[in-house]
């Protein structure tokens, strides 16, 4: 039998070989599959949607019903969320992406410069929305899809260590000492920053990232420089200085220590919450460190409609006949803790103090921007925000440099 | 050359078996091996077939061609009896084209092209989206319930058409005709039920035909600037109007408002002639563009020399520290008088079988300044900071892949050692050898003969050892001078990540990271090559 070994190598490995070339093509077949099936009496063809795991089984619910009704087939694929965003741009031209796919409302600049994305024609439905969540989806005039909720940073309050949150951040400071706790106040920076979590602070100075137009609608110039910005980052440093800040504070560090009663105040959004169940909380505004309003960046997540998908009108069917419904928004809130995009589900999710209390915060949150220069910032705005804290960055020279730097940054893309 | 090289020589072959089975070939002696030949190589043939019908229908030639000389090639060289060495090299050859030289041939491509955001997708496709993306509803113009009509009888049979509901007066239209009144059609409950010379196609149908019908834009009257209805649901329609048009004779966009044209420019982008650009993109072919930006740049040609000086230095210190430690390891625990050789080699073995993704991130957080395990439990509280710094940075690098590295030599270097054969030991003793002499002459250069192959490729491998960088200091300390995300202790695969915006902090740019991984393939091959050719001199000296 010696003499049969190469030869069943030899199939094994070009089977294996022309298997391998051959396994987009078996997608390319599923689809062409698909668009047959909707060609045949009695079935309504295949709906593919992106998912992540916390949104899987609200979404699938929404689906059984839609699939009951219109004998469309709904097949959910699990995602990776932060995989989604370069999956989604590199499968649409090719014609695998999925028909569907759940994203944040910042990725919408890269979607439409690559157009990847279609517009959704939500009729009059846009106004049950929360404005906040149109106005997050809506770009050069047009809706990209369907939000189902809207998330923002909110600080939240250990109730048995205080009883209340103070308006600014020196007197939060101040109580949070007194409350004989290790730390006064949690938040996350970690080595490469975290400008997220720092925008109601940079906000409460008056630094902008981008510049809006009357309507909110953000506009490719930079406002982060200037006055606002280095008293921003003049700031940082102070707070650094005091014991405040550290970059040695990662997300894991200070969820933990909020969790075992070390601080009275976290800031941080709705997916902590899992986090600290049992404990007694609340959640409040965040205070001002600048004198002006403090306004953390809201999120909206959503969903997308494939530009090149062969099923796109079921797949606005589904979208506005199914998961914009209170029921499907409600399911949705239910799988993420996440504030509902729909007016009439966030009213009943609204009824938990806790969501509630983001609900405020969201209504002078800003809309992360979902300019596709945005991309451009993030990790010049970390670093320097990091390198301040750290002290290896000197703030007014550091932030002015970082301004310039996303400046080039931007202009060598365009 | 005859020095024994027992751990990476390959085991005899029977050249003789394999040589007659090439003379009596099976496609001549119909024997059951032929049979077994035939059934597998049908297997193939009709993956193959499928892989055909399934490029066909996709319209990609490439595909289409390479499997058909593949499959081609495979039928004639397992029923030739002329092809003995290709029956055995080509799998091999196959998965060469299939997993290296295509992925080295595409890169190489995307290398000269703009491939990135804003040049994502061929030039169809964006006209396709930025078409829909400037077709925007009319403002103050209302909701229209809707039903997707079909034109009966022979004449146009088929064609689509819009039927509407406007205050219970029904309108019917088609791609064609624009809207007019239908005296006889019936409204029951908002819903258009009958259109006389006219089918309504039910659910089912419409959903058969959803891109005709997603497509299908029916004018509102004769004037354009009225716009058109279009329905994305299939039940409610919409007026819209499109802002761009696109003339494919002169290959122009044209903006309907002001009569600007777009005409399509180098980059691949329209252009107007006033310089203002439409957003959309597509990819063409850029020439040495990205070699140049990639050197050409400041921003990026500054922190180039530094990073690959830290890059030389953490390959070639990786190696040179792993190895050494190790080999220092297997000679004592290859000594008989040592006492639990087998635990204490089991013990070494540890970290090399603990996933090393893992133990970055458990070392980034024993690491860390204020909270590591470092710097509370084992220095006792002090305050150094471990990947805030520079310098510090970097010694922790190079601390941690040595934790994770040395394992891997100690393996080797066990097994060099232990395939030294007794005999030539003996004799270098009986000839006057002492210990020193002994391991100078004979031990390290039988050692190394047999490891320098897999140092050099444990040298390429370090090279671009993307994971400890990414995942211990994601490059950080930033360099405080350089304009761009490149820190103290990224290597050049990390920082060809991070500036061509694959880690999400910059605009993606795929064709920037080809050119660069590029010239990165370059520098490694160079090294290697030269490194291959010093071994060579190493083996003439034994």
């Amino acid at each position: 039998m010696r003499r049969s070994i190469p030869l069943v190598a030899a199939a094994l490995g070009a089977a294996l070989t022309l298997a391998a070339c051959g396994g987009g093509d078996t997608d390319t077949e599923d689809t062409g599959a698909a668009t047959e099936e909707t060609g045949g009496a009695g079935e309504g063809g295949t709906l593919t949607v992106w998912v992540d795991e916390t949104r899987q089984a609200a979404v699938e619910s929404a689906a059984a019903a839609f699939e009951e009704e219109t004998g469309t087939t709904v097949e959910t694929v699990l995602k990776n969320f932060d995989d989604i965003r370069a999956d989604f741009l590199a499968q649409v031209p090719t014609g695998e992406g999925p028909d569907l796919t759940v994203g944040a409302s910042d990725w919408l600049g890269e979607f439409t410069t690559n157009g990847v994305v279609a517009p959704v024609e939500l009729g009059d439905l846009a106004g049950d929305f929360e404005e906040i969540a149109i106005e997050a989806w809506t770009y050069d005039g047009q809706i990209y899809g369907l939000p189902y909720a809207i998330e923002n940073i909110a600080i939240i309050r250990n109730t048995a260590l205080a009883d209340s949150t103070p308006a600014t951040f020196d007197e939060m400071i101040a109580q949070g000492r007194a409350a004989g706790t290790t730390y006064p106040f949690l938040v996350q920076v970690g080595e490469d920053g975290d400008p997220y979590t720092m925008y109601p602070f940079q906000t409460s100075f008056g630094a902008e990232v981008f510049a809006q137009d009357a309507e909110g609608a953000y506009l490719p110039e930079l406002e982060l420089g200037g006055e606002p910005g280095t008293a921003f980052a003049q700031w940082l440093k102070a707070q650094a200085d005091a014991g405040v800040l550290s970059t040695s504070m990662t997300y894991d560090i200070a969820v933990e220590a909020f969790k075992n009663g070390e601080s009275p105040y976290i800031l941080g959004g709705p997916w902590m919450l899992s986090t600290f169940e049992g404990m007694d909380l609340a959640v409040d505004p965040i205070p001002s460190a600048g004198g002006e309003p403090a306004r953390p960046f809201s999120g909206v997540p959503g969903f997308y409609v494939n530009a090149q998908s062969d099923n796109q009108l079921i797949a606005s069917d589904f979208l506005t006949g199914y998961m914009a419904t209170e029921e499907a928004q409600v399911a949705l809130y239910e799988a993420g803790n996440r504030l509902p995009a729909l007016t009439a589900a966030a009213d009943v999710a609204s009824e938990d103090p806790l969501t509630a209390g983001f609900r405020v915060v969201a209504e002078d949150a800003l809309p992360s921007p979902a300019l596709p220069e945005m991309g451009a910032v993030w990790s010049f705005w970390g670093a320097t925000e990091a390198g301040i804290i750290s002290g290896s960055i000197e703030p007014v020279a550091g932030w002015e440099k970082m301004v310039t730097d996303i400046q080039a940054a931007i202009d060598a893309a365009s | 050359m005859s020095t024994p090289q027992a751990p990476i020589a390959p085991p005899p072959v029977e050249e003789g078996a394999a040589a007659r089975a090439g003379r009596s070939s099976h496609a001549r002696t119909f024997s059951r091996g032929f049979f077994v030949k035939l059934v597998l190589v049908a297997l193939i043939d009709a993956i193959g077939v499928y892989i055909v019908m399934a490029a066909i229908a996709e319209g990609n030639q490439a595909i289409l061609w390479a499997t058909v000389v593949l499959l081609a090639v495979t039928n004639w060289v397992y029923f030739t009896k002329r092809a003995v060495p290709l029956k055995y090299l080509l799998p091999g050859l196959a998965f060469l084209l299939v997993y290296q030289i295509f992925v080295v041939a595409y890169t190489g491509y995307v290398a000269f092209t703009n491939y990135g955001d804003g040049h994502n997708a061929t030039k169809d496709q964006a006209i396709e989206a930025l078409l829909v993306q400037n077709e925007k509803r009319v403002e103050g113009t209302s909701a229209y319930p809707l039903v997707v009509v079909e034109r009966s009888g022979p004449l146009g049979g088929g064609e689509l058409g819009f039927a509407l509901d406007v205050d219970g007066e029904v309108r019917v239209g088609t791609a064609e005709d624009p809207l007019h009144d239908v005296d006889d059609g019936v409204v029951d409950d908002g819903t258009v039920t009958d259109v006389p010379g006219w089918t309504i196609l039910t659910r089912q149908q419409v959903l058969e035909r959803q891109r005709d019908v997603t497509g299908l834009r029916v004018p509102v009257s004769d004037d354009p600037e009225d716009g058109s209805i279009r329905t994305q649901d299939g039940r409610n329609g919409y007026v819209y109007r499109s802002s761009l048009e696109y003339d494919a004779d002169t290959d122009r966009m044209i903006d309907t408002s002001t009569g600007v044209e777009y005409a399509p420019n180098a980059e691949g982008q329209f252009e107007a002639p006033d310089g203002t650009k439409l957003p959309v993109g597509w990819r063409v072919t850029v020439g040495f563009d990205n070699f140049v930006q990639a050197f050409g740049d400041t921003r990026y040609s500054t922190p180039f020399l530094k990073v690959l000086v830290w890059t030389l230095v953490f390959a070639v210190l990786s190696v040179a520290l792993t190895f050494f430690v190790g080999l220092f390891f297997a000679v004592v625990l290859n000594d008989d008088r040592i006492k639990f050789r087998r635990v204490l080699r089991a013990l070494l073995i540890l970290p090399y079988a603990f996933p090393a993704f893992m133990s970055y991130l458990l070392w980034r957080g024993m690491l860390n300044r204020d909270y590591g395990f470092i710097n509370t439990v084992l220095l006792g509280g002090v305050d150094i900071n471990w990947l805030g710094d520079p310098w510090l940075a970097k010694v922790a690098v190079m601390g941690v892949q040595l934790w994770v590295g040395f394992p891997y030599m100690f393996l080797i270097c066990t097994g060099a050692l232990q395939s030294i054969p007794g005999d030539i030991v003996e004799a270098a003793k009986i000839d006057g050898a002492g210990p020193v002499r002994l391991w100078r002459s004979v031990t390290l250069p039988l050692v190394l003969v047999a490891t320098t192959p897999l140092l050099i490729s444990s040298f390429a491998f370090n090279f671009n050892n993307f994971n400890i960088i990414e995942m211990l200091t994601e490059g950080a300390p930033r360099f405080p001078d350089a304009s761009v995300p490149v820190g103290a202790t990224d290597i050049l695969i990390t920082m060809v990540y991070s500036i061509s915006g694959l880690d999400g902090g910059a605009p993606k740019n795929y064709g920037l990271a080809s050119a660069l991984s590029i010239v990165i393939f370059v520098i490694v091959a160079t090294i290697s090559v030269i490194s291959f050719r010093r071994t060579r001199a190493l083996e003439d000296i034994n």
